[in-house]
């Protein structure tokens, strides 16, 4: 017959301080991970917000990010009339011509500066992105130096408020609208007229890229075939989901840095739980003898140390939990080598990252918990009874 | 002071717990060390003399945008000017792009400058001059050749991505600096000649390099002055200040750091409050004793203080070696940013590190300490049971 766990219970609350001063400290390496975890889930679901396996985005051969990319209308041209891109209201296939381009805006993280992804495309551009709507104002008109931002630019920019102006290529634009994106990259950039975009950078004939919308996901791998076979053309393709994939990695030094120190932490923590359950053992040594006695075998000594230890952890973790919790939601930003600007995303705390945060607990409970009770189950009754 | 035997003696009189604590302290020191080791590094650590006369001059929209390039000429005339480089980053693809392993930093520059803003770059001379003179010709740092196992005279391909270009180069010399030996550079005019001409008298960044460190701070809103009206306005600031705008560029890395620095801490706070807090109530009985014998009140919150700001110490101190070892290893690991070249647990930091944990250690005791000092004999000795 095993110990009921109301033994358990009663003894972590008898030793009140100890068992809040570990459970603290088991809760800290919880919450370390768990704000790692929830960055880099925050981050892979505005990528996969973002990316369509419908859309198909092609670029100049070579290149895999947009920024490096040069696309000449000629080659649109040869894009727009292949076979399989579907149509859009007005019967025009769907296909965007698009110019990236990156400016230097301070934000509230970096009033240094932060670069900012601005992009120009028509209505075509808009229409194929249908997720996208406009939250507060109105679109920008073509032909004017007006721009409209993504929700996360607006709170996370001062200069990029409704109303406010930014300066960069020849002139002063003015942000005349606000687009919610869901939880796609796109809440990361600044949208603008792209003939009025181009024609300031000088680029009337050297774009970035072209987006086009199969009519399925079938006809996106054959066009993706034909415009990387077409020699005439010399571009490269390849799916939107795969081009946000690739941009994953921008979480990866955040990653390892957070998993490294979380690391060491819980080694630690191990530790000071390990010294808690042996001061616990040290001081029940009479009781361990007399439930010996009273019939109780080494094997449920053992197990009701373990347990005990293993809820100590679950007490730090469900703490951890809690510490992490009001992060969720939170609109916080991270560099991407692939845009060289910045993505804005939410931090995302999960069910099965709370999961994973107590899972980490328990395992850290079972190493510190572990030989304290093997001590308690090997003692001798005798020896036991007369070290009380 | 007289105590001290009698606090060494419980410091190691339950071995098994101070052995714990002492672990568990000395992995928590080892990462507050490396974290500020890190943050020194990045935000305080004093630069080499000639990086601290090093400017870079870059177009005020974004670093993607280019700079004319008789922005040159006019910058070099601007008081306090010694000497002046274009630096324009490469990118490029070598060999394949999808393995980190082949990813290192290609700059155009100009050779026959160069050396005189890098004096800290060492070459030999004859290494040097065939670089100079070869348009073709590039020199690696010495670290990048142990990776590739290359040799002098050695040719290579970089793939553009960034420029239409393709470069073929030879391997002329091979530079030893004291922090980065990772990096390529190669003649800027041979980019140019492969360039379309509308693009081609351009210049990502230029490198400045001041007369004297006190010429600095003028320097930079100098030039950007200069081309307040042009149509490419410029940004200027200190190598230091250029280089930490990428390490930003990952996140807030400031806060990040110091978040991990007061988790630490206040783990360091709760192991050893915990730790105090067990072995002095197993130990109410001796405080009865002791207190019988005549020990004051004081001497004995001495001692328990003692004792915790003993092994709080003894803990630092493995943590700290153990920091200075994790900090060699991230030296010796790839520099994914160019500041992890220069970690070292700098004196200061160990010594800010050390008196932490001791103040942590004592402070954190102080609860149980005095409650066991205020205890009267008789309910001291009554636990005997």
């Amino acid at each position: 017959m095993a110990l009921p766990i109301s033994y358990n219970i009663r003894n972590l609350i008898e030793r009140k301080t100890t068992t809040l001063l570990t459970a603290f400290g088991i809760a800290l390496p919880v919450a370390i991970l768990l704000v790692v975890l929830a960055l880099v889930t925050g981050l892979q679901a505005a990528f996969q917000a973002s990316g369509s396996p419908q859309h198909v985005l092609v670029l100049r051969k070579g290149t895999t990010a947009e920024l490096n990319s040069s696309v000449s209308r000629q080659q649109y041209q040869g894009i727009k009339f292949k076979r399989g891109i579907a149509p859009l209201k007005n019967g025009e296939p769907a296909a965007s011509l698009e110019l990236v381009q990156v400016v230097n805006l301070p934000s509230v993280d970096a009033p240094d500066g932060m670069n900012v992804t601005i992009r120009g495309l028509t209505a075509a551009g808009f229409e194929m992105r249908h997720h996208v709507q406009l939250s507060a104002g109105r679109m920008f008109t073509p032909g004017q130096r007006e721009v409209v931002v993504g929700k996360a630019m607006a709170k996370r920019y001062p200069g990029l408020q409704l109303g406010g102006r930014i300066t960069f290529a020849r002139g002063e634009w003015e942000v005349v609208g606000v687009l919610d994106g869901g939880q796609s990259a796109l809440n990361s950039e600044i949208f603008g007229d792209l003939h009025q975009i181009a024609g300031d950078y000088n680029r009337p004939d050297a774009l970035s890229s072209v987006l086009i919308r199969a009519e399925n996901p079938m006809a996106a791998q054959a066009l993706i075939h034909d415009i990387t076979s077409d020699v005439k053309l010399n571009l490269g393709a390849m799916t939107e989901v795969a081009y946000y994939e690739q941009q994953t990695t921008a979480s990866r030094p955040i990653k390892m840095l957070g998993m490294l120190v979380c690391t060491l932490m819980a080694v630690g923590s191990a530790f000071a739980a390990m010294n808690t359950m042996y001061a616990a053992v040290a001081r029940r040594a009479r009781e361990i003898g007399t439930l010996r006695v009273l019939g109780f075998s080494r094997g449920n000594i053992l197990l009701s140390f373990l347990l005990e230890s293993l809820l100590l952890a679950l007490l730090g973790g469900g703490l951890g939990c809690l510490l992490v919790l009001p992060l969720h939601n939170v609109t916080t930003g991270i560099g991407s080598f692939v845009t060289f600007s910045e993505i804005a995303f939410t931090y995302r705390v999960t069910p099965q990252i709370i999961l994973a945060g107590l899972l980490f607990a328990l395992v850290l409970g079972a190493l510190g918990g572990i030989l304290p009770a093997c001590g308690a189950a090997r003692k001798a009754i005798l020896v036991a009874l007369w070290e009380g | 002071m007289r105590y001290l035997p009698l606090i060494l003696k419980n410091s190691v009189r339950n071995r098994r717990r101070s052995v714990l604590t002492i672990t568990s302290l000395a992995v928590s020191l080892c990462l507050l060390g490396v974290v500020g080791a890190l943050y020194t590094v990045l935000y305080i650590h004093d630069v080499a003399p000639a990086q601290a006369r090093r400017l870079v001059t870059r177009n005020r929209v974004s670093l993607t945008q280019p700079l004319p390039l008789f922005y040159r000429d006019k910058i070099r005339h601007v008081p306090g000017v010694q000497a002046i480089t274009v630096s324009q980053w490469f990118g490029g693809i070598y060999k394949d792009s999808r393995h980190f392993h082949n990813f290192f930093a290609r700059f155009g520059v100009e050779p026959g400058v160069f050396f005189t803003i890098y004096p800290e770059y060492t070459i030999p001379e004859d290494q040097k001059q065939a670089w100079i003179q070869e348009r073709r010709a590039c020199i690696v740092g010495k670290d990048l050749v142990t990776r590739f196992g290359w040799h002098l005279g050695d040719h290579l391909t970089l793939q553009g991505n960034i420029f239409p270009v393709d470069l073929e180069l030879v391997i002329r010399g091979i530079y030893d600096a004291p922090e980065e030996n990772e990096s390529l550079f190669f003649h800027i005019e041979y980019l140019y000649e492969g360039m379309p001409v509308s693009r081609r008298d351009t210049a990502g960044a230029f490198t400045i390099l001041a007369a004297a460190p006190e010429a600095v701070p003028q320097i930079a809103p100098a030039i950007d002055d200069l081309f307040r009206n042009a149509t490419a306005q410029t940004r200027t600031e200190t190598e230091r200040a250029f280089a930490l705008s990428y390490v930003n560029f990952i996140g807030n890395v400031k806060r990040f750091l110091l978040v991990i620095c007061s988790a630490v801490t206040f783990t360091i706070l709760l192991v050893s409050a915990n730790t105090m807090s067990m072995s002095v109530r197993e130990r109410i009985k001796e405080v009865g004793v002791l207190k019988t014998l005549g020990f004051t009140r004081e001497a004995i919150l001495g001692i328990i203080l003692g004792e915790s700001a003993c092994i709080a110490l003894i803990g630092g101190l493995i943590g700290l070696l153990l920091a200075s070892g994790v900090c060699y290893m991230i030296r010796q690991g790839p520099a994914f940013i160019q500041q992890t070249k220069a970690l070292t647990l700098q004196p200061g930091t160990a010594g800010a590190c050390l008196l932490l944990a001791v103040l942590i250690g004592t402070v954190s005791a102080f609860v149980s300490a005095w409650q066991a000092s205020r205890t009267t004999i008789v309910e001291a000795l009554k636990d005997l049971g």
